[in-house]
């Protein structure tokens, strides 16, 4: 038995938090959530992929996708050139065009948030890096605790953890609960504030659309500022229907306990046209509140610089080629 | 959700649409349409003739109320000659090996997805509903049935009819103005396929697709007299069923329209099939899942304005999860877009006429008057053309007007019922018997419903879903014959015993 959600300081989850006071009544509670049909959930994310975005529209929704991308670099290769030249790309992702907005956030791993901190020194965009033993989390809860404050440390802005999916599939959901917990605590600076807390559920792992509102709602509870849909390490990252499921999820969990949460979906989002079908969704399912970079992130590497092709289309009427784009 | 904390829940607010990511305008191109002509004659014979009398109707665009053709009242005169071209083509057409047959259909049914978009956009203008509808709905689903029902056209000898089942001669098809092309397919491929020819009649409010269809039939050098179209009012309909030389007669349409039909060909040797009004439950119990269950009800009676005799216009939802449900319904209405038909992003299109807006206002009137609780979301509507917003009425009960009558239009009633025998009894208690819906994620409770409702169609966790291999039809007043599956051949052969 464990009384930590309730207990804890800034407990969120509003009348939910009693639901974590057991493995029992957590499991209860999420498997008592509705059913998601898998047909008819794909179905409305394909219908919402049919919005015919033009003009004026798209202008506006390219700049909005810009400045909602986690810019992220999350290789073994990553140096620290690398990562300079990915902060120089987010600061003015397009050097013929001033007005093109910045990025949301550069992602990298923990030990480049020196460096991309350092890079970024002076703007508002964020450093978010990746934790826990990312992407498996397969390493006990000292070392991942302490990948977690050794990121903070550094000065990260945002955490992305990955929850143990090896416990949540197993039915341990207490255990994902209380990792979550854990990791929200070592989120904290000294000064008291703390570092956003973004849950990856890797949905690909998860598999069942039943799986994945179970996850959003047991990160939600637990805390988590943002929920995420992946990795971008596995053959299955965000999707139209995964995400359609967790904008549901957080709307849902607002209209219950007032509480506002993000989603963030990463990985294999690479071109314009996938970029808006994702802002339908968020704009039909979500609506205003939603539609800016404190509540909604593409985690993306090559999406920017088809975005900005097709700015550069828009602005000018001719379609320059991937040569009139910078490569970073 | 499975708790919900009252005191800390926001009141619903419906995800606007048209806030800070607003829509550009992305219309089709009207032009796509192709050429319209001033005005139409009859397609008889192969060819395009003058009416033998001298009226002429109008069809007009029902968003903007703009005449776009006028085209011939049929008269008994023009009737009969059609049947006459019909009955002269039968002797080759019939004797022709289905896989002959087949070829035509085949080439129509390409020729139909090549023309698509142009088909699309016609049927957007005349019809009114949403270009979104016709391009990704309509027109696959008409070239489906097609390619469907030239598959059977050599394989009638294994259909379960015993060995050689014959064609029956000319048939009649009167067909109403919801679906204009794809009624005209459900009825057109499988006469064709079993060997029969066919005289058309399409709505006098939505000719304009059939009348181009014809040109299809000629691209795809389809033998004269095979299809002939001939266009007109109820009178030019009844003038068709009546004539004595029609084998066959098969309605789409309106109950009483359709008891009329049953009368006039009542003592002759005519093969009749109905396919007529509807009442269905869509039935949601506390177990569906939630979000789809939401979608399932718009697309139930929201799709093509509810001009739909399937259409899910009577919601039944277990009473444990009403609040919840009504919540996530009007947030989702309140996100339906309603406009212009040819804006690819327009969710719900016009009206299809003036008198069919009106009986939908009359009847949405009788909901107030009876006590009903009418909802609707906030949307701005264009000035011309005929529109209603998509309503619901909640605290209607199984005595209202609107719980009883076809209303054909976006307006959906909600009653409620509180346990499964009671949602069945609900359900069945209608003089109609078309279609269905179940929602509940518990395969069991599908099945033990299913097996009790009286309906031709049932859904389980989706709605007005179609597909060319599916038998449809319906059960009381809602007509009988099946249209569409191994089913769909029946209606256009003899399978009695007959030939020795």
């Amino acid at each position: 038995m464990s009384t930590l959600a309730a207990n804890a300081p800034g407990a969120t989850g509003g009348g939910l938090a009693d639901v974590a006071a057991s493995e029992a009544t957590l499991r209860r509670f999420l498997h008592g959530l509705p059913g998601v049909d898998q047909v008819g959930l794909e179905s409305r994310a394909a219908t919402l992929g049919t919005r015919s975005i033009k003009t004026t529209a798209k202008a506006f929704a390219i700049d909005l996708a810009i400045s909602m991308i986690d810019l992220t670099t999350l290789e073994g290769a990553d140096t620290v050139g690398k990562v300079r030249s990915l902060c120089a790309k987010g600061l003015s992702p397009d050097p013929t065009d001033r007005t093109a907005p910045h990025v949301a956030a550069i992602c990298v791993y923990p030990d480049m948030v020196a460096t991309a901190k350092d890079a970024l020194r002076g703007s508002d965009i964020q450093v978010a890096s990746v934790a826990t033993a990312f992407p498996s989390g397969r390493a006990g809860m000292p070392v991942k605790l302490a990948d977690t404050a050794e990121a903070v440390a550094a000065g990260a802005d945002e955490i992305d953890m990955v929850i143990d999916r090896g416990a949540f599939l197993s039915g341990r959901y207490l255990e994902v609960f209380e990792e979550i917990r854990a990791v929200k605590e070592a989120c904290r600076r000294a000064d008291g504030s703390s570092a956003h807390l973004k849950v990856i559920f890797e949905t690909g792992e998860l598999q069942t659309y039943d799986n994945v509102r179970r996850a959003s709602w047991l990160a939600m509870i637990a805390g988590a500022d943002f929920i995420k849909t992946s990795t971008g390490k596995v053959a299955v990252n965000a999707t139209p229907p995964v995400t359609l499921l967790m904008l549901e999820a957080v709307r849902d969990f607002r209209a219950a306990t007032g509480t506002q949460v993000g989603v963030k979906p990463a990985g294999g989002i690479r071109t314009t046209k996938d970029a808006m079908k994702y802002l339908v969704m968020v704009n039909e399912t979500l609506g205003d509140d939603w539609l800016s970079p404190h509540w909604f992130r593409f985690g993306a590497s090559s999406l920017l610089n088809d975005l900005l092709m097709q700015r550069q289309k828009l602005r000018t009427g001719r379609y320059s080629g991937p040569d009139y784009v910078t490569v970073d | 959700m499975a708790k919900t904390d009252k005191k800390t829940a926001q009141p619903v607010q419906p995800a606007k649409a048209s806030g800070l990511f607003e829509y550009a305008p992305a219309p089709e191109s009207p032009a796509a349409a192709g050429e319209i002509a001033t005005s139409y004659g009859h397609f008889i014979g192969g060819r395009f003739v003058d009416s033998s009398g001298s009226e002429a109707l109008k069809t007009v665009n029902p968003a903007t109320e703009q005449v776009l053709a006028e085209f011939a009242q049929g008269t008994e005169e023009d009737v009969d000659r059609a049947v006459k071209a019909a009955r002269k083509a039968f002797a080759d057409w019939s004797s022709l090996p289905g896989s002959e047959r087949a070829k035509y259909l085949f080439r129509i049914a390409r020729i139909v997805q090549e023309r698509s978009r142009e088909l699309a956009v016609l049927e957007s203008i005349d019809n009114g509903k949403p270009i979104r509808e016709t391009r990704d709905v309509d027109l696959p689903l008409v070239a489906a049935h097609f390619f469907y029902y030239a598959g059977w056209a050599d394989k009638l000898d294994f259909a379960g009819f015993g060995p050689n089942p014959r064609p029956l001669g000319v048939a009649a098809q009167v067909i109403p103005w919801n679906f204009p092309l794809l009624m005209l397919a459900w009825k057109v491929a499988p006469a064709l396929a079993t060997g029969n020819t066919v005289v058309l009649k399409p709505a006098e409010t939505t000719p304009l697709t059939a009348l181009r269809f014809a040109d299809i039939c000629r691209q795809a050098g389809l033998p004269d007299g095979v299809v002939n179209i001939v266009t007109g009012d109820g009178r030019t309909g009844a003038a068709l069923t009546a004539h004595p030389d029609v084998n066959k007669v098969a309605f789409t349409g309106s109950t009483p329209v359709g008891r009329a039909i049953a009368k006039q060909i009542a003592g002759t040797r005519k093969k009749l099939s109905l396919e007529l009004g509807g009442k269905a439950a869509n039935i949601v119990f506390d177990d569906a899942p939630l979000d789809q269950a939401v979608e399932g009800i718009v697309n139930g009676i929201f799709f093509n304005q509810g001009h739909v005799c399937c259409a899910g216009s009577r919601l039944l939802v277990q009473e444990s999860i009403q609040d919840e449900l009504l919540d996530a319904l009007k947030r989702r209405m309140g996100t339906l877009r309603v406009g212009d038909p040819l804006d690819k992003n327009t969710d719900i299109g016009a009206i299809n006429s003036a008198a069919q807006l009106a009986r939908i206002t009359e009847l949405a009137a009788a909901g107030e008057q009876e006590g009903a609780e009418r909802w609707a979301p906030e949307c701005e509507l264009p000035g011309a053309g005929y529109w209603f917003r998509p309503t619901l009425f909640t605290g209607v009960s199984q005595a209202h007007r609107i719980a009883r009558e076809e209303i054909f239009g976006p307006v959906l009633s909600v009653l409620t019922f509180r346990t499964p025998a009671e949602a069945v009894e609900k359900a069945n208690n209608t003089p109609f018997g078309l279609s269905a819906g179940i929602w509940t994620e518990k395969g069991s409770r599908i099945l033990w419903t299913a097996n009790r409702l009286r309906a031709g169609v049932v859904w389980a966790n989706t709605f007005n879903k179609f597909d060319p291999t599916s038998p449809f039809g319906g059960y009381k007043e809602s007509g009988y014959g099946r249209e569409g599956g191994r089913h769909g051949l029946e209606p256009y052969l003899n399978v009695e015993a007959l030939d020795v």
